[in-house]
């Protein structure tokens, strides 16, 4: 086994994006264990494979709407950690000025549309980002990430829909982790086969495996390349497991701790890094250096948001309306 | 120069003249393109723009409301048409969760310049799926601008400061009004912050919008007759309500009549009284009253569905019961 030759250049940066994802997270569970951070905290723990691909195979000013399970998106598009954690913190340093939390990061300068807690809802907001970039004549194109849970709603079906009929520059990416909360996927839909679900749209799919950074990277390229070529939406599904509960609040009764443990022989982190000293990309000094470095990021971020202010109280009110000059 | 036309035509012309302004507006929804819109608003605009730019929805309210909201962002300036009220219900949650939330949610980094137009209202024998009233509903909600236009004037002349709203507006159109025809006025000088003063009087402000401003103006007629000078007032903007204009009314002639065809449990209609009374509580000469539809759903047959409905009769027996022994 070997990595693909365009997959070379970036070998290095796509382990050290997953380990950002699992350092900034693995901090913020302590954190919030410590109180520092409330509200929902949703980890993606498990699934980093699937952003850093993903986001490493589009450009950076494409659009990226997520899901409440998003810093791992959020980081990779390029919102600084300090940032993300100021946010998380309540924090007016934060991406969002400490409005929204874990679920809501949003920010403007790298076009990351958020941050949905309406599990599907951004996928009809992603149509219509393709649809302006389409109708202005742009080429940047639009991608969403959204559970397999998605896929039983309303709002995903009509919104491949949309995007197939209007045959949008729009890249749909389901994270199909198995459990929409702690309903199994058999549980929740009647067709499990989530790529024969999108093809009755007339979309192309791909299924790939999610914990496989590479795989997930070139599925990804292959996809943008197609959408970019004019030749319509694509869906791709890719199989991952999240590790951690679904949120803070979460005892995990749906599944068996030895379901957990076999998906965690195989988590992308070690597998990848594996992979790379096994072809001699990577040395063990060099692992402990990229971690090193990433703990060093993080704990900036923690500083940065520890530091961080309260937004005064007589600003509660801005922002529900745009501030307009008098007339 | 003002012209007459049909309150469908102002509505028409205004669209036109929008897209013909700002080539990064569209319309979009159900029927819009080769129908010709289901109330026949955009007749004729698939010829003259296209189908990109008028654009034929599926049956989607979720998604294409979504949509729009998305190509708002995305920079484009959309005109989203619901075929009616009822039908908005499926898509209340991209306009609740998102359009309203997302600029105050993102730290201000996202406004969202949408405009979506539906027809609201009944008086047309649809019965319970496509009469209601529910502005009231949207009105509740931080983050949207809500519109009610009653007039050919105001039909023509608050789409293009709705377009130019950097915020979500929603416009509603009673189904009752497309056919009305009046004078189209100048169209710029229509302003979407105030309510309109339609009628001056001395002796009670009937407060109302939209579908029942030509029912409450009658009323004042015929009150007028009797010796009772009414003031009409054309709330015309829902959210934000304009109290200066409201209260100046009622501490004039210190009674107040709304007349709403939205139920009258948790409604707009509520809202309007609570706020006089917490700021004209001692100006009142008499208890605030209410015209308000029936609480029932609206019933199909035309006795049932008119006896649900504000009336001229009912407006003017509200306004007996809140003049007597009250005056001087």
């Amino acid at each position: 086994m070997s990595l693909p030759p365009r997959s070379q250049d970036i070998a290095l940066d796509l382990l050290r994006d997953m380990v950002r994802i699992r350092r900034l997270e693995e901090r913020a569970g302590e954190l919030y264990g410590e109180g520092k951070i409330r509200g929902f905290l949703h980890l993606y723990i498990g699934e980093e494979a699937v952003a850093v691909g993903v986001l490493h195979a589009l450009a950076a000013n494409d659009a990226v709407v997520a899901t409440y399970r998003e810093h791992g998106h959020a980081l990779i598009k390029g919102v600084p950690m300090k940032a993300i954690m100021a946010e998380m913190y309540g924090h007016q340093e934060g991406c969002s000025r400490g409005r929204g939390g874990s679920m809501h990061l949003f920010d403007a300068t790298t076009r990351f549309f958020g941050g949905n807690a309406i599990v599907a809802g951004g996928l009809p907001l992603t149509v219509g980002l393709a649809l302006a970039e389409r109708m202005q004549g742009g080429s940047r194109l639009s991608a969403c990430f959204f559970g397999e849970g998605a896929m039983a709603e309303g709002a995903f079906h009509e919104s491949i829909n949309l995007a197939a009929l209007w045959q949008l520059p729009m890249l749909f990416c389901c994270e199909n982790n198995l459990y929409a909360m702690g309903t199994a996927l058999d549980r929740s839909q009647s067709q499990t086969d989530l790529c024969v679900k999108a093809s009755a749209y007339k979309v192309d799919t791909r299924s790939v495996d999610g914990m496989d950074v590479i795989a997930v990277y070139e599925a990804a390229r292959d996809a943008v390349e197609h959408i970019r070529a004019g030749r319509g939406p694509f869906f791709l599904e890719f199989r991952t497991y999240r590790f951690r509960a679904h949120s803070m609040f979460d005892p995990q009764l749906y599944r068996d701790k030895d379901e957990v443990e076999q998906w965690k022989t195989h988590g992308p982190i070690h597998t990848y890094s594996a992979q790379l000293k096994a072809e001699g990309l990577l040395d063990e000094p060099g692992f402990l250096a990229i971690l090193a470095q990433v703990d060093a990021e993080v704990e900036a971020a923690v500083t940065y948001a520890e530091s961080g202010s309260l937004e005064p109280l007589e600003d509660l009110s801005r922002d529900v309306y745009t501030p307009r000059a008098a007339p | 120069m003002s012209i007459r036309m049909s309150y469908r035509e102002a509505l028409r012309e205004a669209i036109r003249e929008a897209l013909q302004r700002d080539p990064r507006v569209f319309l979009m929804g159900e029927d819009v393109g080769r129908y010709g819109g289901s109330y026949a608003v955009s007749l004729g605009l698939l010829e003259a723009f296209g189908p990109e730019r008028i654009r034929d929805a599926p049956l989607s309210e979720l998604g294409f409301v979504g949509a729009g909201i998305g190509a708002a962002l995305g920079g484009m300036r959309p005109i989203v048409e619901i075929m009616t009220v009822n039908f908005s219900l499926l898509a209340l949650d991209p306009l609740m969760n998102t359009a309203a939330a997302l600029r105050h949610m993102s730290g201000g980094q996202f406004s969202v310049p949408l405009v979506v137009r539906m027809a609201t209202g009944a008086g047309r024998q649809l019965a319970a799926q496509h009469s209601h009233s529910l502005e009231g509903w949207y009105a509740h909600i931080p983050g949207l601008k809500i519109l009610a236009p009653a007039t050919i004037e105001d039909a023509r002349g608050m789409l293009w400061p709705a377009l130019l709203d950097p915020d979500p507006v929603l416009i509603f159109e009673h189904a009752q009004l497309y056919n009305l025809e009046g004078d189209a006025g100048e169209w710029e000088t229509v302003d979407i912050s105030s309510a309109k003063v339609r009628r001056t009087g001395k002796d009670l402000t009937l407060i109302t919008y939209g579908g029942t401003l030509g029912k409450t103006l009658e009323a004042a007629q015929v009150l007028a007759g009797e010796g009772i000078d009414c003031e009409v007032i054309d709330l015309r903007v829902l959210r934000p309500l304009d109290d200066k204009t409201l209260m100046a009314s009622v501490c004039k002639t210190r009674r107040a009549l709304v007349v709403d065809e939205g139920w009258r449990s948790g409604s707009l209609s509520a809202e309007i009284i609570t706020r006089i009374i917490e700021q004209g509580f001692f100006e009142l000469d008499a208890p605030p009253a209410r015209v308000c539809s029936a609480e029932v759903p609206i019933p199909y047959p035309r006795h049932l569905e008119e006896a649900a409905l504000p009336q001229v009769s009912t407006i003017v027996a509200a306004a007996h019961e809140l003049c007597r022994g009250t005056s001087g």
